[in-house]
């Protein structure tokens, strides 16, 4: 079953303006399967107005015994955060 | 009362395919489709509901939407017999559906038009959810048509179950004459130009309509009807009028 309908990371773009995000995985065949199921299966409470599939197996990911090297260094450079700055009322929310 | 009866035709042929579909949830073979039949099922169950609830007005005896689906008999039912066929295996249920929405797809656009509002409403919702049946039944039917030696095989053998049930979508019924709605025997070219198209990249053949079977606009039903609706029927019957 696995070699037939491999895995496939989906990801959402809620509305225009935002950022596909990823909602979850699902099994599928081939991509254009993929991207039904992936309608049937993530869209149902208008989720979304556009879909993304990609194979999980195209993913490159960290690894997570790098992750202190990888993450740790930018804890205590505080002075990367813009919290230095007064931001004048008139700009209002950023 | 040809609108009624028309509208009723439209009502059952949605109602019964939306049931049958219904049937597979908790049971699909992957849960991918467990989700995907479900959602297809509760688009022709909400537009069974619409006209359901338009028959009874059009009636004008009182009966709503819950009196027509659930306190009608097997001989009152006016569904073609195509959406009554069981579910067999996930071929002939995706091939049942493909065959069905390659009908109402051109069906509900030329609806869109229609001189009763109501119709017209359920067409212009309707059109977007056949066109995704079609989508969705067809990449079917092309994957298991082109398949594996089993799955080529089980979808021939859905095409030899099912194609005889596909010419009796072309008849008028209770529409003959009535303004308000299209023509389903002109829907035939559009039809059987998506079959074909289909049916091309499935390497699946076309059988001839040698043996056409009809008989569901007179309430003449194969024997899985009555089985169907006892099962839909049972809980309104014993508990009129419950809701959850």
């Amino acid at each position: 079953m696995a070699n037939e309908t491999p895995l496939w990371e989906v990801f959402i773009r809620p509305r225009n303006g935002l950022s596909h995000k990823h909602v979850g995985s699902l099994h599928a065949a081939d991509e254009v399967l993929a991207l039904n199921a992936a309608r049937d299966v993530y869209t149902r409470r208008s989720e979304g107005t556009s879909i993304w599939v990609v194979r999980s197996s195209q993913i490159v990911a960290s690894d997570p015994d790098q992750s202190e090297e990888n993450f740790e260094p930018t804890g205590d450079k505080i002075y990367r955060h813009p919290t230095f700055y007064d931001i004048p009322e008139e700009v209002g929310h950023m | 009362m040809a609108l009624f009866d028309a509208v009723l035709e439209l009502a059952d042929d949605h109602l019964v395919l939306g049931h049958r579909l219904s049937e597979w949830c908790g049971h699909a073979p992957m849960l991918e489709e467990d989700l995907a039949m479900p959602n297809m099922a509760l688009d022709l169950i909400g537009s069974a509901r619409v006209l359901y609830d338009h028959a009874g007005k059009l009636e004008g005896s009182g009966r709503d939407e819950d009196a027509l689906a659930y306190l009608r008999g097997e001989r009152d039912y006016r569904n073609c017999l195509l959406v009554e066929r069981e579910n067999g295996d996930f071929a002939v249920t995706m091939l049942r559906q493909f065959y069905f929405a390659a009908f109402m797809e051109p069906y509900w656009q030329s609806a869109l038009g229609s001189s009763d509002p109501v119709i017209a409403g359920v067409a212009g919702k309707a059109v977007k959810e056949m066109a995704y049946h079609i989508r969705h039944a067809g990449e079917w039917v092309v994957r298991l048509g082109d398949g594996t030696e089993q799955s080529a095989e089980r979808m021939r053998d859905a095409v030899l179950d099912l194609h005889p049930y596909t010419a009796e979508l072309f008849e008028e019924g209770a529409a003959e004459g009535v303004d308000a709605l299209p023509s389903r025997a002109a829907v035939r070219p559009v039809w059987d130009a998506t079959v074909s198209a289909v049916f091309a990249q499935a390497g699946l053949e076309v059988p001839k309509d040698a043996f056409p079977q009809t008989g569901g606009r007179s309430g003449i039903h194969g024997e899985a009807l009555g089985h169907m609706l006892a099962e839909m029927q049972v809980l309104h019957r014993e508990h009129p009028g419950a809701v959850w």
